[in-house]
Formats: C-alpha cells, sequence, structure tokens
C-alpha cells in the first residue's frame, strides 16, 4: 500500500502540530539506545552510518553497528542499526528507540512498527499519515539541503545522508568535532571530502537547532569506555591475522560476506610484504575462476610449503568439498577462511547463519573430518587467523574458520590485537640435509615417526635424490607408494585418527565461566557470544544463573564432557536449523546426551539477547 | 627465470662405460616405477618420450615436478622420472594445483599429464583459465577419445559419428582441445602421435623451453576402448594418415644453429631461456606464428579429419603467472620465516589508524 491510498495527512515540509506528540516531558536516556537507519541500498549511506558509529566510538560510549543489507546493487532497502549501550552491550536488538526514515519506500512501515516513545526522523519530502501521538517527530528537509549544497546532481544522493548525521548530532548531542574525527578515519586523512561533507553537517546541525526544538529523551554523554579500543571489522581482522601468520598465497572466488577478506588482503600485504631489498612481493593473491579452483590452488600451494589459504562462503564450502578430502588424506596444510551465510543461490544471501558447522567438519567424500577453529570476536578472528596457519602446518591439513556475516562484515570494538606470542610454526618439514642424514629407507612420507600420527614431510625442490615423493589421495603405503592392500588403508586411517587426537590437543580451548551452584549451562560458539553476555545477564535479574561455555574449535576439547557432567540442563544456542552444534556435543558426550538441549533459532538475522533469554526461561518453565 | 642446462657431455676416461648426459645421470635415473597401463598404451610410450627428452636435455630430475589429474593417462606421472616430486590431483583439477604450485615455487620445472576426458570435460575451465594464466609448465593431454579408466565412454573429443562397443554412436560436436589453447591465448600448441616417438621428444624439449604453458596434444591409442581402424585416434589411422604441417629442430641455448635445413628456408623464433626453434619453410608448410593460420589448419583439419601433428601456434612474449606476479629470483617457498611476518611495530600502526 503507499502512502497516497492511505491517504497521507502531513503535506511535505509542515511540521506536526504541537499536542500530537507525547506532552510530559520525559526523564533522559543516556547512552542507551539503537538507532535504526532505513536507506536505500547503493544510496551512499555507509558513509553517513559509518561516521555516526565511529563518532560515538571516539566519544567513549560502547557501540556497535550492523548493516541489514539486501542481495541488490542499489534501490532495495537497507537497515543499518547502531546500538550504544553504557554497560557495553552491543549485541543485535531487534527494536529501536530512534528511526531516521529517509526511505520512501519503507518509511510508512518503519513509522509503523517504531515502538513507543521512539525519536522519529524523516525526510520532509516524504508523505507521512502521522497519525500516531507517542513519537517524536522531527521532519528534514534532506533533498532541500542536498540540492542547496551539493553542485553535482551525481553527489546529491550521497550528501542527503550527511543532513541526517548533522541534524542527529544535534538533536543526541554528539560532538562535531568527533563527527569530523570520524569522517578523517572514513576518507584517510584527505582534507577536502571530509570538509564538504563537514559543511552539510554543521548548516543542517545548526538548522536543526533553530527549527527543531528537542522534546525526545535521548541523549549522548562522554564517556572512557573505549579507551585504547579500536574498532574494526572481521573481515579485515582476519586478513591482518593471516598477514601476521604469514599467508604467502591466496586464492579466492568473489562472494558476499567473504570478498571483503581478499580485499583487506590485497589492501595490507602490499604494504606489509614488500621485499626490503629486491622491492618484490613476496606473496601472491589470485582471483580463481571459481571456489574449486580456489582451493586446488591453495592445496598446490600448500603442497609446495606456502602459508596458503581462500576465503569463502558456504556456497563456496560444498564447491570444495572434493579439494578438502583430497587434502585431509594427502595431507597438505590449507586455511580455509569461512564467512557463514544463508544457502544456496539466491533469496537470503546476504543474511546472517550458523550452518556450515557440520558440512565444514565433515567435509569431502566420507571418513573426513577438519579441524575447525570458531573466533567469537574480531579480536579471534585476528588471533585464529595466525594460529591457523600453524595448526594446519603442524597438523599437514586443511584447518577451517568459521566466521560469519556478522563477525565479518559489521564493525565491533575491540581492544587492539596482539602481536603473536610465539614464532611461527612451519610443523614437521625434512630439509635435504635431513633426508641425507636419514640415508637410504630413512624417509618415509607416510609414517609416523613420532607416535602423534603426524608423519614428516618434505618439500618440492628438495634436491636430495631419496627427497622426493608421490602424492596421491587415497590408497597409499608408508612410503606413498601406491597401495589397495587393506592393511596399508587401515594402518593409514589409524594413524589419521590418532593426528585427529592430537589436533583436538592443539586447539583453542574452550572459555569457561561457571557460576558455582549453577544447574544451567549455555554452551555456544561464534557470533552469538555478544547476545549471550547479556541474555545472562538477563536471565539472572529473573533469578536464573547460569554457567557458560564457549566452545572454540571443533574436534570438540575434553572441557566439554566436564561441562555437560556439571550441570543438568546445558542448552546449546546457536544460529541454525538443525541444531548442529547441540548434534556434535550430543555425539561427544553420549553418556549425558540428555542433558544437551538445543535452544537455536534462524531468521537471516543476528541473535538477540531477549531470544535467547525468552527461549531459555520458556524451556525451563516447562 | 631457470633454464634447461645442456652442456655437451664430455666423454672422460670413467664415464665411458656409462652413457649419461650433460649433468652426468644416466637414463636409468629418469626411470619411473612398473607401469599398470594395458600393454601398448599409447599412454606408456608418452611417458618413455618424457624420460627421453629430460635425460637429453640435462633437466635434473629433483627440478622438476610432475602433475596429473585422474584417468589413466594421469596416472603415467607415476611411471618416470621417480626422483621428481609428483602429484596425482583430483579428475580435471591439475590445473589449479599446478598453478598453486608453481607459483609458490616458481623455479620448478614443471610437466602435467592429463587426458581427454581430464581436461575435455571436467577440467576444461579449469584448463582455459590456467592458460589464460599462463602458468610455465608443460601440459600434455594424452588424448584417446575416450575415457579409458571408466572404461570406454565418449569423451568431449571423439568424432561424431564415431561408434564405440558399449558406448554406441557419438552424435556430439568434438572440442578440439589446441583450437582452444589457442583461444585461450596459449603461447605453445603442438599436436602429436605417441606413434611418432622422434617429434613428441622435440615437441616435448621445445615445450619445456616456453616461458607459459606449453599445450601438446598427443594423440594415443587407447588399445583396450578405441583403437580400431575406422577410429581417429588408434595406431593404425595415425600411422596411415599422419601428416606434418612443418618440420623443426629445437635448438637449446648454448648450441650453435647447425641445422639440417639450408638457410633460405629457415625461420628460427627464440624462446624465453635463449633457445630457439628453427622451422623448415616448406612450399606448403604451415607457419605457427601465424594465428589466423593456425586457427585455419585446425578448422580444415576438423572438416576433413585429417590427422595433422607438429607445432601449431607458437607466440612466446606473453608474460607467466610468476611474472606477472612480479615474483623475484627466491621462490615463494624459500622466503625466510622472518621475512612472513611483519613487525610489531607495523601491527601497532595499523591498530594507532583504527583507534
Ligand atoms: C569427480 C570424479 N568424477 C568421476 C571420476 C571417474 N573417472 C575417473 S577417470 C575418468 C575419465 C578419464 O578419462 P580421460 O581423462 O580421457 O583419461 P584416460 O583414462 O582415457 O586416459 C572418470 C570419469 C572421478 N575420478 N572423479
Ligand atoms: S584402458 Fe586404454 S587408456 Fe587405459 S591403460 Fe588401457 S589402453 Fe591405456
Ligand atoms: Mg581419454
Amino acid at each position: 500500500m503507499t502512502v497516497a491510498e492511505l491517504g497521507a495527512t502531513s503535506p511535505a515540509g509542515v511540521k506536526p502540530l504541537a499536542g500530537t506528540e507525547p506532552e510530559n516531558k520525559p526523564e533522559p536516556v543516556v547512552n542507551d539506545f539503537c538507532i535504526s537507519v532505513a536507506t536505500k541500498n547503493g544510496s551512499g549511506s555507509q558513509t553517513a552510518n559509518t561516521t555516526l558509529l565511529r563518532a560515538l566510538f571516539k566519544m567513549g560510549i560502547p557501540v556497535s553497528g550492523k548493516n541489514v543489507f539486501p542481495s541488490n546493487i542499489q534501490g532495495m532497502p537497507t537497515w543499518y542499526t547502531i546500538r550504544v549501550n553504557k554497560d557495553g552491550f552491543v549485541g543485535r536488538r531487534p527494536d529501536a528507540e530512534i528511526i531516521i526514515a529517509i526511505n520512501p519506500a519503507t518509511a510508512l512501515t518503519d513509522l509503523q512498527k517504531a515502538g513507543q516513545g521512539a525519536l522519529f526522523m524523516y525526510a520532509d519530502d516524504i508523505k507521512l499519515p502521522l497519525n500516531r501521538t507517542d513519537l517524536y517527530y522531527y521532519p528534514i528537509p534532506v533533498k532541500k539541503f542536498a540540492t542547496e549544497n551539493e553542485k553535482d546532481p551525481k553527489l546529491r544522493t550521497y550528501m542527503a545522508n550527511m543532513v541526517y548525521v548533522g541534524a542527529l548530532a544535534q538533536l543526541l548531542g554528539i560532538d562535531l568535532e568527533d563527527i569530523e574525527a570520524a569522517l578523517m578515519y572514513h576518507f584517510r586523512g584527505k582534507r577536502k571530502p571530509v570538509d564538504s561533507n563537514m559543511k552539510v553537517v554543521r548548516l543542517a546541525a545548526e538548522w536543526t537547532a533553530t527549527n527543531l526544538p528537542k522534546r525526545d529523551p535521548y541523549v549522548v554523554q562522554k564517556m572512557n569506555k573505549t579507551d585504547g579500543m579500536i574498532m574494526i571489522d572481521g573481515n579485515t581482522a582476519a586478513a591482518l591475522g593471516a598477514i601476521y601468520g604469514g599467508v604467502t598465497f591466496a586464492a579466492w572466488y568473489p562472494i558476499t560476506p567473504a570478498t571483503g577478506v581478499a580485499d583487506a588482503l590485497n589492501e595490507y600485504l602490499p604494504r606489509l610484504r614488500i621485499d626490503p631489498e629486491t622491492k618484490m612481493p613476496t606473496y601472491s593473491i589470485i582471483q580463481a575462476e571459481d571456489e574449486l579452483a580456489a582451493l586446488g590452488m591453495v592445496i598446490g600451494a600448500g603442497w609446495a610449503g606456502v602459508r596458503s589459504m581462500t576465503s569463502t562462503s558456504g556456497p563456496g564450502i560444498s564447491l570444495m568439498a572434493e579439494f578438502a578430502g583430497y587434502g585431509y588424506f594427502a595431507e597438505i596444510p590449507a586455511v580455509i577462511w569461512d564467512v557463514q551465510r544463508m544457502g544456496p543461490s539466491t533469496g537470503m544471501p546476504t543474511r546472517v547463519s550458523q550452518g556450515d558447522v557440520i558440512a565444514a567438519h565433515w567435509l569431502g567424500h566420507g571418513d573426513s573430518k577438519h579441524p575447525v577453529l570458531l573466533p567469537g570476536s574480531v579480536n579471534e578472528c585476528f588471533e585464529f587467523g595466525w594460529k591457523a596457519f600453524d595448526l594446519a602446518e603442524r597438523l599437514q591439513t586443511p584447518v577451517f574458520v568459521l566466521s560469519d556475516l556478522d563477525i565479518g562484515m559489521n564493525q565491533w570494538m575491540t581492544k587492539p590485537f596482539e602481536y603473536p606470542d610465539r614464532p611461527i610454526d612451519r610443523g614437521k618439514v625434512l630439509t635435504a640435509e635431513d633426508v641425507k642424514r636419514l640415508g637410504v629407507g630413512g624417509f618415509k612420507r607416510y609414517k609416523d615417526m613420532d607416535g602423534d600420527g603426524i608423519a614428516w614431510r618434505t618439500l618440492p625442490g628438495n634436491e636430495y635424490p631419496l627427497a622426493s615423493y608421490f602424492t596421491r589421495g587415497t590408497g597409499h603405503d608408508e612410503q606413498a607408494h601406491l597401495s589397495e592392500r587393506p592393511e596399508d588403508w587401515e594402518g593409514n586411517m589409524e594413524r589419521l585418527t590418532r593426528k585427529y587426537e592430537t589436533a583436538r590437543t592443539l586447539l583453542p580451548k574452550p572459555i569457561e565461566e561457571s557460576v558455582a551452584g549453577a544447574t544451567v549451562g549455555i554452551l555456544s560458539y561464534g557470533s552469538a557470544d555478544m547476545p549471550i553476555a547479556e541474555a545472562r545477564h538477563q536471565l539472572a535479574e529473573k533469578g536464573l544463573q547460569t554457567s557458560y561455555l564457549r566452545v572454540r574449535a571443533l574436534p570438540l576439547a575434553e572441557e566439554v564432557r566436564a561441562f555437560v557432567q556439571a550441570h543438568q540442563r546445558v542448552y546449546v544456542v546457536e544460529l541454525n536449523t538443525d541444531a548442529q552444534m547441540c548434534q556434535l556435543v550430543r555425539l561427544h558426550v553420549p553418556e549425558v546426551a540428555a542433558h544437551v538441549i538445543p535452544c537455536n533459532h534462524s531468521d537471516g538475522l543476528p541473535l538477540t539477547a531477549n531470544w535467547i533469554s525468552t527461549a531459555i526461561l520458556e524451556k525451563e518453565n516447562k | 627465470m631457470a633454464t634447461v642446462n645442456v652442456v655437451k657431455p664430455t666423454v672422460t676416461a670413467n664415464s665411458v662405460a656409462k652413457r649419461v648426459n650433460s649433468i652426468g645421470l644416466e637414463r636409468i635415473d629418469y626411470k619411473g616405477a612398473e607401469s599398470t597401463l594395458c600393454a601398448g598404451c599409447g599412454h606408456d610410450s608418452i611417458a618413455s618420450q618424457i624420460i627421453t627428452a629430460c635425460y637429453e636435455l640435462g633437466v635434473r630430475p629433483e627440478r622438476l615436478v610432475k602433475f596429473s589429474g585422474i584417468g589413466c593417462s594421469s596416472k603415467s606421472p607415476a611411471y618416470f622420472m621417480s626422483r621428481s616430486f609428483g602429484i596425482n590431483t583430483l579428475h580435471g583439477r591439475m590445473a589449479p594445483v599446478a598453478t598453486g604450485a608453481l607459483t609458490a615455487n616458481h623455479k620448478l620445472y614443471g610437466i602435467g599429464v592429463s587426458g581427454d576426458g581430464d581436461t575435455g570435460s571436467i577440467g576444461l575451465g579449469n584448463f582455459k583459465h590456467m592458460l589464460r594464466r599462463n602458468v610455465r609448465m608443460v601440459y600434455i593431454i594424452e588424448n584417446n577419445g575416450v575415457y579409458g579408466l571408466t572404461k570406454g565412454q565418449f569423451s568431449a573429443t571423439a568424432d561424431v559419428g564415431q561408434e564405440l562397443r558399449h558406448a554406441g554412436r557419438n552424435e556430439l560436436p568434438p572440442i578440439d582441445l589446441c583450437m582452444e589453447a589457442i583461444t585461450a591465448e596459449c603461447g605453445f600448441v603442438a599436436r602429436g602421435f605417441a606413434g611418432d616417438p622422434k617429434q613428441v621428444v622435440s615437441l616435448l624439449k621445445a615445450a619445456l623451453s616456453c616461458n607459459g604453458t606449453a599445450v601438446l596434444d598427443i594423440i594415443s591409442p587407447c588399445v583396450t576402448f578405441n583403437n580400431h581402424d575406422d577410429s581417429t585416434k588408434s595406431y593404425s589411422w595415425g600411422r596411415s594418415k599422419d601428416e606434418r604441417i612443418n618440420d623443426f629442430t629445437y635448438v637449446a641455448p648454448q648450441e650453435e644453429i647447425t641445422s639440417e635445413f639450408e638457410p633460405g628456408e629457415m625461420k628460427d623464433v627464440e624462446l624465453h631461456d635463449g633457445s630457439r626453434i628453427v622451422l623448415k619453410r616448406l612450399e606448403d608448410s604451415h607457419d605457427p606464428t601465424d594465428r589466423n593460420a593456425a586457427m585455419a589448419l585446425l578448422q580444415d583439419a576438423r572438416q576433413n579429419q585429417l590427422f595433422i601433428t607438429g607445432l601449431i601456434y607458437l607466440q612466446p612474449g606473453r608474460p607467466n603467472l610468476a611474472q606477472q606476479e612480479n615474483l623475484g629470483d627466491t621462490p615463494l617457498v624459500q622466503i625466510p620465516n622472518e621475512k612472513l611476518r611483519p613487525s610489531v611495530e607495523s601491527l601497532q600502526k595499523i591498530m594507532a589508524a583504527m583507534a
């Protein structure tokens, strides 16, 4: 239904009448609200939104920003939500106190959906039936400003976004200096674009001060809770982690939401990995023809001895299946960074999910099981970014890292990343000298010399004549000779199982926060971490104390067993339809599987604290 | 860029007994494992021609890596040069694995052996993209017009109207892998016949000196599933119809051009490593540096079911992938750990900028 069909009651530019808004002067709401900006995809609102976000961050207030966007380049509705929370809970909230409606296509719905007492800012050229009396209306002449202040018609839509930045800064009390600092960050210190944007921001702020008296209760105040913190998205964090892990070869194929990983590699590697003497790059990044080729190249490079990775999402993971199984059996290091999203083809490719857990863990053609790392924050994206290479080379196997769209593409505050605390571990590689020392019959590519299931390898280019071997997927004896003998196959599988147990001990341990006396536990992973912290707070306020175990890798650590045993009910909170981690936990602890209860949800949006606490309470009260 | 070192063997008192090549290795040093292919399979004869070419050129086995996909043909890297590293990849996926491995170490020689099914069907996309990237390696297709390892289905290079015992009659037009290679800007495209070892060896030697991907489509009869007389991929067809499109000699970098041809009838093309290909200019001979002529030749051969062999297309100038990637003299794999991880200060700087 269009606005016209409804019979618009507000002609453009007319301020709502006094009396149609809440009358009592409300108590101020300080540093605790959500802002939802409804715009169009591709209209350039991203700069405006991230500017607001970073300005709030610069004011020292805990904040997060999430882009909920369609699979479309231009024109379809997009919502950007900013959550400001003085207590540091910045997981997604479904509702917002501040709504900025500048997309005519959604303005009416935005209006109807606004919560009671919301600040409703809208472009005054959108005709809306302002018949709700529980909102604070702020019409702003977005178009007029943009036309008057931007000569280039092509830039007008973009500049329109800066109008709401200025107006909102004025209403909430965001320091214009912080807005300017945020723009400086965005434009990397380039004065000219900063100045032209600031001009519009200032004019809009002044106009708002004169024309729109503040009636709503929402204000910001400077804090010191972001001191020493940085703000970054998980994909950039992943790429930086990989770079500080020595990534040398990357092959990838474009896919939302993973493209940012390769983009960041392309941005930072030229700065960080040019040989100071030769001035030549010490890395190579290839945009492959598909994900199958991408992992094939990565496997080839890993086999030849360089640290290699690919980044992708679910559809790419499915194409990589055969190579993943190959890497497992031929025992070739590789890092596969999976930024999870909703399933195949079209529909919801830009929506978040934790749906690749089982697929990635068991990817291949049967009897292959891969180590999987599960970062729960941007900080862990960096940490696992470098650790994944040490693990892949130490274990000589493909290692998956499952991030997701929420961590990967959204901006998060974090402590600055810590430089790796240990030297690079290249794993068991024999040099020409080593092979020579071992003598004839000494080097056997697939022989377990150390009892940990990991054999020693040589690299192509090793010039000692006994160093070479012939690599195949399945069917080889200890010397890598083709073999179909049952005992060779079984012996090899036993060794691989031993290696898997070694992997279990090397992977990042779960993080446990147990509460004395709690009978209820929450087990989760990945991006669910942020809303869980808040959900546990909510549950505690309602009298339910919960322990929490965040797993950070597959295969599951032994600590999981103790945690499940120690709690009568363990809710496995995750963002997928098949309760995938719940199934894996039950398999891991069959003797107490009855304690393990699914608490999963998947609607394409990041989990919220409210959903989690309500779901757990409902299950508890049954 | 490494070159194929050819030093004329110096016969000394101790080496008189054994025949050795320019780097002092015997032919036996180039041997592989015992073949498990059918007796008489064309693939085995190609393996032994690879041995001959590498032995004669004096390629150090440790500096060569072998690649393959899956198929009878793809098994053959196990049957030559055991002292070289090798990797039997997935069906159709030799190209990406070789791309990664030869980027990690661009100083190694690459020899890949694939089949017509491996390259022409499941791996066609990856094949063409590898050619676009121009990875420096020799890419051999052992072309028998059939899927050997899965027992006799038609491959994409089978002729229209061809009949096979189990598969029946093929109605689909064939894919000409040489044409595909030319349209993907491959700089060295040749066709050979497993039953003509001498020519295959010359083509292999020239291919090994190429700066980018060199494609050798070698007709290699499958004696078990596709060797009846009316098959264009059979020995008898090849022996009776083989039409050489050019004569050429391969001249290694240090050698003088002492060609069998008279100067007036020669055309010579320098390859990247300083070696040369000297072509004999015959009345109606094909000039491989002419792209249109190469395409026309293939078109013509396809229409008339001609069995042509020789160097079809040669355009050695395009930079290879390692050059495009600006890789220096040190292969990526030899970059020491200290240079892999940027400094603490660099991270602090990045962090400070994000505050
Ligand atoms: C993904 C996949 N699909 C199918 C197969 C089965 N397969 C093995 S070899 C082959 C065909 C080989 O034909 P070609 O490449 O012409 O080699 P040839 O045996 O004729 O030398 C097929 C289909 C496989 N190994 N992997
Ligand atoms: S089936 Fe054909 S291709 Fe395979 S080994 Fe036998 S002859 Fe060669
Ligand atoms: Mg074949």
